[in-house]
């Protein structure tokens, strides 16, 4: 797989359908990995990490699951390329910033990735579409075992897997669910639950993870504890408290059409034309009328629009996809010009004059 | 629009702060910008966060002493770069530490039992049975693994799944022979 092939599609969890695909977009699960033979990524050398990335390229090579995926080689691609694989969902900022030593693997449809010599050595994840965590599950113990069978992981009965940071100790699983709010947050309940997930032990960030503010009525939702119970449990806490929320939005949302349907109506068609029409335009306002849209859709108060052209555009509208899809590196200004073309062309707006 | 800092280069990132109910919102340059959450980060790290966990009320000058010679055998960490940036090592400073971090570990996570999977070439036999949907989307789960899954599937008594897997043992061995 080359990058440039990426640009033709975006990843199958994006297909906008699935188990409350109305409220949740996406699922993930993540597992942090070490192997016994070397210190973790931050105590090694360019030369340990090295020989990590190629026992890890061999083993995959031995694990059928994972024929036809490949594993890129972070100093064989270029900034940009690296802002792409960030920008997909496939690996982290920090992965990006400083490439020596570091690998990513990613199979075919973007379902499972791993990122190599990260903050620990294997970092794996599965993404599935809609609220879908056990079959995310699923899919990573079956990769983890094959994996396990070929490497020998940093692990005792005792601490569990162990990581670089003691935060993750334990399963070293990370379940995240990315939910669309926006009655929650129209309605001014937002802070009362996150606040309500924070009490529970769960974290909410914004749409591009770790660090980052929520916008256009995206949250994360992922566990924080990783001892003291199985996978399986900390996987049915976490759709148990989402269950809790997807109820929320759905009261949030009858609410708001029983009060105020002509000026959510307003709001939506508003924010369709503004889509279809604009010529410039920022990301931050873009996710913000994609979200309005999304709620729409969902309500019936608008038809005619393809889910999944709007949850790929989340992906595309992004600085390295605009500057891959013209070829050329953009300022913030064109940027803005080009986002605004790729979502005329992708939702069928208005033609250029 | 200029960045709010250095009054010269174009703002093109917008920060919204909230300190104690009131919100500012700060206009900056990529670079300025840079700067800032560089800062940001150095005040609130998890490195402190977590020195702040390990390190209890009142310790006696000779603890502290003993706490900072306190080295892993296997990649010479001290325990005192621990507490600074909040990473481990590798896996030997889970034993190095082990008197400190037991304590950490529960703080963190409100227990410190284990009670997740085995990896598998330590495990006795796999108890997790792979479903059908597992294996149409990993359709190339080799002979012995499917075998390892047939078995425990069996062991479980999930004679549908068991099933499925047979039929699937089946079919590669055909492609195969």
């Amino acid at each position: 797989m080359r990058i440039e092939e990426l640009l033709n599609h975006t990843g199958e969890w994006l297909r906008g359908t699935g188990p409350s695909a109305h409220i949740v977009m996406s699922s993930r699960v993540r597992l942090a990995r070490n192997l016994e033979a070397w210190t973790f990524p931050g105590r090694s050398g360019k030369k340990d990490l090295e020989a990590v990335l190629k026992a890890f390229g061999e083993a995959v090579g031995r694990i059928n699951a994972l024929k036809g995926s490949t594993l890129f080689d972070m100093t064989q691609i270029d900034q940009v390329d690296r802002q792409l694989l960030v920008e997909r969902h496939l690996m982290s900022h920090e992965h990006a910033s400083n490439p020596e030593g570091k690998g990513l693997l990613v199979t075919a449809e973007e379902v499972v990735s791993v990122m190599v010599n990260e903050e620990d050595h294997l970092r794996i994840q599965v993404m599935r579409s809609g609220l879908n965590l056990s079959e995310a599950w699923e899919i990573i113990n079956a990769i983890d075992d094959a994996l396990s069978r070929e490497l020998t992981f940093a692990f005792n009965p005792a601490c569990g897997f162990l990581t670089a940071c003691p935060t993750n100790t334990g399963t070293a699983m990370r379940g995240s669910v990315m939910m669309h709010l926006p009655a929650l947050v129209m309605t001014k309940q937002i802070n009362k639950v996150l606040a309500a997930i924070s009490k529970l032990s769960f974290a909410s960030r914004g749409f591009y993870g770790e660090g980052t503010q929520a916008s256009g009525n995206f949250y994360q939702i992922s566990n924080q504890v990783s001892l003291g119970h199985s996978e399986l449990d900390i996987i049915q806490n976490i759709n148990g408290l989402i269950r809790q929320v997807i109820e929320q939005e759905e009261q949030a949302r009858q609410a708001l059409l029983l009060q105020n349907k002509p000026m959510l109506e307003d709001k939506v068609c508003r924010s369709w034309g503004l889509l279809k029409n604009a010529r410039i335009i920022s990301s931050q306002e873009a996710i913000e009328l994609f979200s309005m849209v999304r709620l729409g859709l969902d309500l019936g108060l608008l038809k005619h629009v393809d889910n999944k052209a709007l949850n790929e555009l989340f992906i595309m509208i992004q600085p390295a996809h605009l500057q891959k899809i013209e070829g050329k590196k953009l300022n913030a200004f064109e940027r803005d010009t080009k986002r605004a073309a790729v979502i005329r062309q992708k939702l069928g707006g208005g033609k250029d004059v | 629009m200029t960045c709010d800092i250095c009054g010269k280069k174009k703002a093109t990132v917008h920060l919204t702060e909230i300190v104690d109910d009131q919100m500012s919102e700060m206009h900056l340059c990529e670079e300025c910008a840079r700067q800032k959450s560089s800062q940001m980060e150095q005040q609130f790290g998890l490195a402190d966060l977590l020195a702040g966990l390990t390190d209890p009320s009142k310790t006696t000058v000779s603890k502290e002493s003993e706490k900072t010679s306190l080295k892993c055998s296997r990649c010479g960490l001290l325990y005192e770069d621990f507490r600074k940036f909040g990473r481990l090592g590798c896996s030997e400073c889970y034993t190095s530490f082990k008197e400190h971090l037991t304590g950490l570990l529960r703080k963190i996570h409100g227990s410190n039992k284990y009670l997740g999977k085995t990896p598998a070439v330590l495990g006795q036999s796999q108890t997790q049975a792979v479903s059908e949907k597992t294996l149409a989307l990993l359709p190339s789960d080799d002979l012995l693994d499917l075998k390892q899954q047939l078995k425990s599937a069996i062991a479980a008594e999930d004679f549908e799944k068991a099933a499925i897997i047979r039929d699937k043992i089946r079919g590669l061995e055909q492609s195969e022979s």
